[in-house]
């Protein structure tokens, strides 16, 4: 066995998948376990057939696998729905009386749990009594169900409290008295002070520390995490979240708080971006710095509202009409996820450009604990002229042609001077022109001037082991986790990787010299379009080999992925 | 604190000669005259149409934006900073056609910022297409059996939404349109002021004749009370031989600066954001 574990908790929406799970990571952290947890939910509040997929282990993990080792079902719809994804000695907890089960099988662990959890007191404390059998099967005491049952019921009646930890413990005895396989307890970690965090977290952790003051959306799945925690810090930091009338509002809403001089974002999802787009293409022309969030969801349309895909590349990549520079991060982990929004406002204000920061709902809601942060690395730099330095500006011009299509930005009523910003074409003053040679020298400055000082800032490719490989796969955004595991699995051959962090600018310079020589390209895609191997030919010239896509609504898992590349010899 | 002719800026204007838009940007810049503010805390917010170029010919800040969303710009740069007097120049087909869910939610917001409302009943930019304005009947190229739309009762519906400073001014007034808008930024919270403005290209119907011919001023009558909303409601919704001047509606209202504490605080561009202090907001996720 590879000491690792993967669970399923399952049952349908309103039976409290999210609280267990929520509880189950913070016992396995605390127990010293690394994991990487995802919720897969309808988008319903009651019914349907939610599960949460948890992978533990004693080193990190990036990705989720296939095969189930233990699944615990709270209803009976979910024993069918997930029983082919039981590994080969895997078991579902399961209660047949509550089911109305008769049916044997050799990985049904049953369990009284609703008779147990009535005697206690209510149906509910199922979820508690599942834990704390679970916790026992694994091998973790009993004091860390205890501790952490505590902090997570905190707000609710001591009663409560005592009841949930009864009922854990009344799983747990149950385990130990009837469960005697060591079968499923593993070697624990060191990962008991490491953050427990999504990066849909990491992002507004990232923002607030980069100095975003104002925050306008609609919600939308998957981005609303980011608004809601945003909105939680929002006193503390002096944070204006502003839940806006639509996306359109939204990001004009941003605009108007950067043109004011504060730092600004939005978020949404492709729908609600596809109604930002003359906001983008505002905030290109007026020359306004802000950080666009884009959490993808299968489209067209409403699509999957709750699901994962990363069809919006070619999107993003176009978007807006008109032509000005654009920077678009896609980062693959939490870490890089927190670093890259920090350097999102950076650049934005230095370049006085929209930044998109390319998110999916895989990435976006999944848990995994981390290494703390490196404050170090938090480096806020302005790029705007100072309060202090504002006094001795004269004949100022908002659009001043500079080398590198870069105008000093001043701040309304800190200069003297009137700021006039437009949407039409405009003079160095930022009134409306129609004259051609403005024109031309106007979107060399938004465009081809930034473009050029942006490729010298591009946030490199990540590469491993791709000199010599037989194989090199390439990625971008949330792959990054399911690809670095298939790289380290697979022995049979020498298997490259190489992830993007950023896709806009490309990075083409560094990709042509990674891929120099290259015996076998395959581009990895949560889409059907294959849009980062077109975008790859189209800013390189070099053709992959294959385009691994996938497009169900549902992530790569490790599984999937080293069977299909081991396929391609 | 600037004089009329300091505000005046080099850039050509692009209207019509004898445009109503004349009249309401020499009562603009009477009414910045008079505000005892320095045009540098001044921002002008403007969306697309005839209207939105009226800050161009002002010499203050000016952010034109695109069609139909000069509100919301609005609304974030006063959050940004509440210091700053924020005013729109908008037109019909740009706040109440194409940014209609703007101007509703907006009032529900009640930031404290000045909408001037150009009335032409006519889309003047695009060339005579009916606004959202437009009387019922009147023949349009684009329209050619007459409008059949009702025209949008714009004062109605901001009394209604919960606009607390509703007011009708006319283009040629410019003494009474430079006091409405004074009141209106004097007011603290969204206040709407729609000026009727003659367009002389496209709209052969209301024009200067008509319009002078029929506007009468309401607060000249002591018994008109505006913070009667009935009475306001019923004042909003008289057009035909008389329409109705002057401020419609009036009353106080909590303000969204109030409401959400930022007027308290200094504006958010002056925060100091070099080094903000995470650490301690990790210890959650620990």
């Amino acid at each position: 066995m590879n000491n690792e574990l993967t669970l399923k908790i399952t049952g349908e929406a309103g039976q409290g998948i999210l609280t267990i799970g929520s509880v189950l990571c913070k016992i396995f952290k605390n127990a010293g376990f690394y994991l990487f947890a995802n919720n897969d939910y309808m988008s319903r509040i009651r019914g349907g057939n939610n599960f949460l997929q948890l992978r533990i282990s004693d080193r990190p993990l990036y990705t989720l696998r296939r095969d189930i080792d233990i699944t615990v079902a709270l209803d009976s719809k979910s024993v069918n729905m997930h029983k082919e994804d039981v590994s080969r000695d895997g078991v579902i907890i399961l209660d047949k009386k509550n089911f109305n089960i008769s049916e044997e099988s050799g990985m049904f662990l049953d369990i009284p749990m609703y008779g147990m959890a009535k005697e206690i007191g209510n149906e509910l404390f199922v979820n508690s009594i599942a834990c704390g059998f679970l916790i026992e099967m694994i091998g973790i005491e009993f004091r860390h169900v205890d501790e952490i049952l505590r902090a997570a019921f905190s707000d609710k009646k001591e009663d409560i409290i005592k009841k949930n930890i009864d009922a854990a413990q009344a799983g747990y005895d149950f385990a130990k008295d009837n469960f005697k396989r060591d079968t499923f307890k593993i070697k624990k970690g060191n990962a008991k002070d490491t953050l427990l965090i999504t990066a849909n977290d990491a992002i507004v952790l990232g923002a607030i520390a980069a100095g975003c003051k104002f925050y306008s959306a609609y919600p939308m799945s998957p981005s609303t995490g980011i608004m809601d925690l945003m909105a939680h810090y929002a006193k503390k930091f002096h944070i204006v979240v502003e839940q806006a009338e639509d996306e359109i509002a939204a990001i004009n809403m941003a605009i108007g708080a950067s043109y004011a001089g504060v730092r600004s974002m939005t978020g949404t999802s492709g729908g609600g971006f596809s109604l930002m787009v003359e906001g983008l293409s505002l905030a290109g022309m007026t020359e306004t710095p802000i950080v666009i969030y884009d959490g993808q969801r299968p489209g067209p349309a409403t699509g999957f509202p709750t699901r994962t895909e990363q069809g919006d590349l070619a999107f993003l990549l176009s978007a807006g009409h008109g032509e000005f520079a654009r920077v678009i991060f896609s980062p693959g982990t939490i870490e890089e996820a927190f670093y890259l929004t920090i350097k999102a406002f950076n650049i934005a204000e230095k370049f006085q450009i929209p930044v998109f920061i390319m998110s999916d709902q895989h990435l976006a809601d999944s848990y995994r604990n981390i290494k703390m942060f490196d404050l170090n690395k938090v480096k806020v730099q302005r790029y705007i002229i100072s309060k202090e330095d504002s006094g001795g500006i004269k004949d100022y011009k908002r659009y001043q042609f500079t080398e590198s299509g870069i105008s000093p930005r001043a701040i309304p009523s800190w200069i003297n001077d009137p700021i006039y910003a437009d949407s039409d074409e405009h003079t160095e003053e930022g009134h409306i022109t129609e004259d051609a040679g403005i024109r031309t020298m106007m979107v060399e400055k938004r465009f081809s001037r930034k473009m050029a000082g942006l490729s010298k800032e591009i946030e490199k490719p990540k590469a491993f082991d791709v000199k010599g490989a037989d194989c090199i796969l390439i990625g971008f955004g949330s792959t990054y986790g399911v690809l670095k595991e298939a790289k380290e699995s697979i022995k049979s051959r020498n298997i490259g990787f190489i992830h993007l962090p950023q896709v806009w600018p490309f990075p083409a310079t560094e990709i042509i010299e990674l891929l120099q020589g290259a015996k076998k390209i395959i581009v990895v895609e949560n889409n059907a379009g294959a849009q980062l191997t077109r975008l790859l030919r189209q800013e390189t010239g070099i053709k992959a080999d294959k385009s691994l896509l996938k497009f169900d609504g549902r992530p790569f898992n490790l599984d999937f992925l080293i069977q299909h590349i081991e396929q391609e010899k | 604190m600037p004089e009329v002719k300091d505000l005046k800026t080099n850039d050509e204007i692009a209207w019509c000669p004898g445009c109503g838009n004349f009249g309401i940007l020499s009562a603009m810049k009477k009414t910045i005259a008079r505000l005892d503010r320095n045009p540098k805390d001044i921002v002008f917010v403007s969306g697309i149409g005839q209207a939105a170029k009226l800050p161009h010919y002002i010499k203050c800040n000016c952010f034109n934006g695109l069609h139909g969303r000069a509100l919301p710009v609005a609304a974030a740069v006063k959050m940004a900073n509440h210091t700053l007097t924020v005013l729109v120049s908008t037109g019909d087909g740009d706040c109440y056609g194409e940014g209609g869910n703007h101007f509703i939610h907006n009032i529900r917001r009640n930031i404290d910022i000045t909408v001037v409302v150009h009335i032409n009943q006519v889309y003047g930019l695009t060339k005579g297409q009916a606004s959202p304005t437009t009387d019922l009947g009147y023949e349009t190229k684009l329209q050619p059996e007459g409008v059949i739309l009702e025209p949008l009762h714009s004062l109605e519906m901001a009394i209604a939404v919960g606009a607390g400073f509703v007011a009708r001014g006319y283009a040629l007034d410019l003494e009474h349109l430079s006091w409405l808008i004074l009141e209106g930024i004097r007011y603290k919270g969204f206040a709407v002021i729609d000026v009727l403005q003659p367009c002389v290209t496209f709209n052969k119907k209301n024009t200067f004749d008509w319009y002078s011919k029929r506007v009468y001023k309401i607060n000249d009558d002591s018994s008109y009370n505006p913070q009667d909303k009935i009475a306001a409601f019923q004042k909003a919704s008289e057009w035909g031989d008389r329409i109705p001047i002057g401020i419609v509606y009036k009353t106080e209202k909590e303000t969204y600066e109030e409401r959400s504490g930022i007027n308290k605080r200094p504006p958010l561009a002056e925060e100091q954001i070099e080094n903000i202090d995470i650490r301690e907001v990790l210890k959650e996720f620990m």
